[in-house]
Formats: structure tokens, sequence, C-alpha cells
């Protein structure tokens, strides 16, 4: 467990360099060595079982870890600065509540967390993002889809954030106190995604011939992949029969209306495209990811890997 | 490190060391008035126990807060300074200090409104978030959003259509 506790500097005004170390050394490829539940609760709740809840935190921090990065992957390449600035800051979001998820799983039990070579100074939260395998990670394939341009974007977000937002309206009620406050605080945050991408996307559908049909191709795209998000998973359903989760299927209803609003708004019909069958009834959940996750993963951990020991 | 000589009781003096210290985005507003610092203890004579609660939950302020308080109060005298994140409550821009909104307005940031509830269904909004914002530069009320994000997390962009500058809106959260 890191020490949360901070030494003294004592000469940092000595040295134009010295401030750099103030903290002692950090780990180069996250925030530092801070424990972000650092204070809070993370007692397992009476007739919880950890497993169940690690595997569970896992999967919610996968889904915003990894659609974080796709949505981070835009950051200069928006059609304009302030768009840019909007999907910066909801990847930012994203893997900020990625990173209180993954630490919460690693801190329900530290048995899901990957072995690190010997030294490496990187938290739980950081060894699970950067040391695991594709098949390890648990986010819906919805969220690895590599990206497309920017009416996808917004399709995107929109579909993303609409379910999102419904599995976290109810997870405020989770048992576990971490869970339950970082969905307070998700909720909010999702809130602004979602009136984004629905804004936008009405703005599409009623724009140019273009801005249409380009909107409407991206709804054809990643429709397949939209009803994976309400299947329940064995977890899921053991996570919410516990009182700890939420079962997506549950939601499946009240996220629909939702969706309906913004297509008949927008006037846009529901898509009638099937849905992806998983392999051999497998899916994201299950850790049955298309190439597109290794691809993305070979980049975002490639750095971290080949220094496990990296500090600055 | 620095000797502090005071009749003050060390808690009081931690507090007020700890109440100064500023938002490293926002530095006309001390923590304190960002409703960020959300208690301060003092665990023998030397030992500060601070809780401060993000903003958002990928906020990179918060690293630099926590630097800013051990320094502050470590160059007060407390020899161990321990600073703790508090999820809950979740922060909310409602406990931003009347005297935090002046100081906002003061810098040329419009303070937030009330926040919204976020009891029960959260309500879809296809329309620009209707909020009462007035320039901070010539008060006027005619402004209009330009994006929901700005520079910080915290902030959307808003233009005045009367002084035609452009401006931050601390967003209602």
């Amino acid at each position: 467990m890191p020490d949360h506790v901070h030494t003294s500097a004592e000469d940092e005004h000595d040295s134009a360099y010295a401030g750099l170390l103030v903290n002692d050394a950090h780990w180069a490829f996250g925030t530092d060595f801070e424990d972000p539940l650092a204070g809070v609760d993370t007692t397992i709740p009476e007739g919880i079982d950890a497993p169940t809840l690690a595997a569970y935190a896992l999967m919610l921090g996968d889904d915003s870890l990894v659609m974080s990065h796709r949505i981070a992957e835009w950051t200069s390449n928006a059609p304009d600065l302030e768009d840019d600035i909007a999907l910066s800051n909801i990847a930012l979001d994203l893997l900020g509540q990625s990173r209180l998820l993954l630490a919460r799983a690693a801190k329900a039990d530290d048995s899901v967390v990957p072995a690190l070579p010997e030294g490496s100074p990187a938290p739980p939260e950081d060894a699970l993002a950067f040391f695991r395998e594709a098949h390890e990670f648990r986010n819906v394939r919805f969220a690895e889809v590599v990206n497309g341009d920017f009416a996808e974007a917004t399709v995107r977000v929109l579909l993303f954030s609409v379910w999102r937002l419904a599995v976290w309206e109810r997870l405020r009620a989770s048992t576990d106190h971490v869970l339950s406050a970082v969905a307070v605080k998700g909720v909010k945050e999702l809130t602004y995604h979602r009136d984004y991408a629905a804004r936008w996307f009405v703005t599409l559908a009623q724009g140019t011939e273009e801005s249409r049909s380009r909107l409407l191709a991206a709804l054809d795209e990643l429709w397949p992949l939209w009803p994976e998000l309400f299947d329940t998973h064995p977890v899921e359903a053991a996570a919410a029969a516990s009182g700890v989760g939420v079962d997506p299927a549950t939601v499946r209803e009240a996220a629909e209306a939702v969706l309906d609003q913004v297509l008949t708004a927008a006037d846009v019909p529901r898509p009638e495209v099937a849905r992806r069958s998983g392999v051999l009834g497998r899916t994201g959940r299950d850790g049955m990811h298309g190439e597109a996750l290794s691809r993305m993963l070979a980049e975002m951990q490639s750095v971290a890997r080949a220094h496990p020991r990296g500090q600055w | 490190m620095v000797s502090v000589r005071t009749s003050r009781r060390p808690l009081d003096r931690a507090r007020s060391v700890a109440e100064r210290v500023t938002d490293p985005e926002l530095p006309m507003l001390t923590l304190a008035d960002l409703g960020v610092l959300r208690d301060v203890d003092v665990v023998g004579d030397s030992h500060v126990v601070v809780d401060i609660t993000p903003t958002y939950s990928g906020c990179p302020a918060m690293a630099a807060m926590r630097d800013d308080l051990v320094r502050e109060l470590q160059a007060a005298g407390f020899d161990r300074v321990e600073v703790r994140v508090s999820l809950h409550p979740a922060w909310t821009t409602d406990w931003i200090t009347p005297a935090g909104r002046a100081a906002l307005l003061a810098a040329g940031i419009s303070p937030p409104g009330p926040a919204p509830s976020t009891h029960g269904p959260i309500p879809l909004t296809l329309l620009p978030t209707a909020r009462q914002v007035r320039c901070p530069q010539c008060d006027s009320p005619a402004t209009e959003l330009v994006s929901e994000f700005g520079s910080t997390s915290c902030k959307a962009q808003y233009r005045c259509t009367t002084c035609l500058e452009p401006f931050d809106h601390l967003k209602e959260i």
C-alpha cells in the first residue's frame, strides 16, 4: 500500500530542479504514488463476496478506461477547438472514474492485480491498466471500436453515456460505499457527456445531407454492439443480487426511452441492424475482444511495460 | 523547519493555514472558498490530517492541491501532514462560498448558479443549458454559450454579445 504521508523538502528553493523532487520520485506513467481511495471507507459490506465486487468494479473500470482512451485519441483531431476541448474533458472524466474503480477492484481483492517486476512503483490501478493482456479486460466491446469521423464520435458518446448514466443512476444506491460515491459523482459528469452528444446528434441529423448521411452511417455501424450493453453477465447478476451492482438488463427500458427522445428530436429512425454475436457466446465481459483492443493496448501500454520501474 | 511561537491552539493554526491555500487553476480562490477543503484535524501537536474532495473524478489539480497543503503546513511547523481524499459526499458548486463567488467574478469568471438536483432520473437536456449568466466584464445579461466544456473540467465557455468578450463560467454540478 502506498505511503500517503509526504516528507518534507526543506531545500526546495535552493535549486530550480529541487521542486521536482518534493514528493521524492513519482511513478512515471501515472499521477503519483497517492492512493486515490486514501481516507475512503473501503470496508467490504457484510454479505458481499469480495471477488464478485472486484470483478464487477473491474468491468465498470475497464469500460471507462477503454472508452476514455478512444475519446482521448480525438485530442488535437476534432473539427474545432471547442469540440477538441469537450472530447478531452469527457475522456478525462472517464479516466478519473476508471482510476477510482480499478483502485476499488484492487482494494477489494488484490489477487486481480497482475504481478509487476520487482521494484516497480506502479500503484495497483496502474498495474491493472498497463500490465493486463487484452483477454483480461472486461469492457464491453462497444468501448473498443476503432474511431471513425466526428459523427461516429457523437453516436459513440451518446450511446455509451445513455447506457452508463442509466446504470449509474441506480449504482448510486450500491451497498458498497466506494461504488456509491463514485456513481454519485459520475452521474453529474455523465449528464454533461450525454447532453453534449445528444445535441450534436440532433444538429448533425438536421444539418446538411452530408452530416445526416454520416450520422446515419455511424449509427448503423455502432448499433450491432448496443444490445450487448444490456446483457447480464453472471458477475453482474451476482453483484446486483447482493446490492453492490446493477443488472444492466433492468435499465434497458429507461435507456431506450432516453435514446428514443433523441432519435425523435433528430427525426432519425431506429436502425434495423442485427446485433453482433459473440464468439461461442462470449463477448467483452468474458474477455472476448476484437483485434482493435489489442492494438489499442499495444499503444497504451508499451511505454509502461518497457519501463516498469520508471520514475521521475 | 520554521518554528512558530503562538498562543493559538494547533488546530486553529492548522485550519487557518490550510484555509489560505489556493486552487492551482483558480488562484483567486482558496480551497476553503472552493469547498474542496472538507476537514482539518490535528493529532498530537504536529501531525495534521486534511480532507479534500475532488471537484471532478479526473481532476488533475488534486495532486497540486495536496502538495501545496503539505508545503504550507510544513512551513507552519507541522512535521507530519496527511492529506486524504474524501469522495463522499460528492463536491457540488453549491459549496463555493459567497467570498469565493465574489473572487471569481472579480477575476472575470462567471460564478455558478444553484446546482441541479441529481435525485431521481436525470432528464435529458437537448437545448443548451438555460442559465442566467451575466457577463463578468460588463454585467450584460446578453450572453451565449459557446461550449459546455472549457479550459478546465469545471468550466463552460461563454461569449458576451454586448461587449463581445469571451469568458468562462463555472458550471453547476
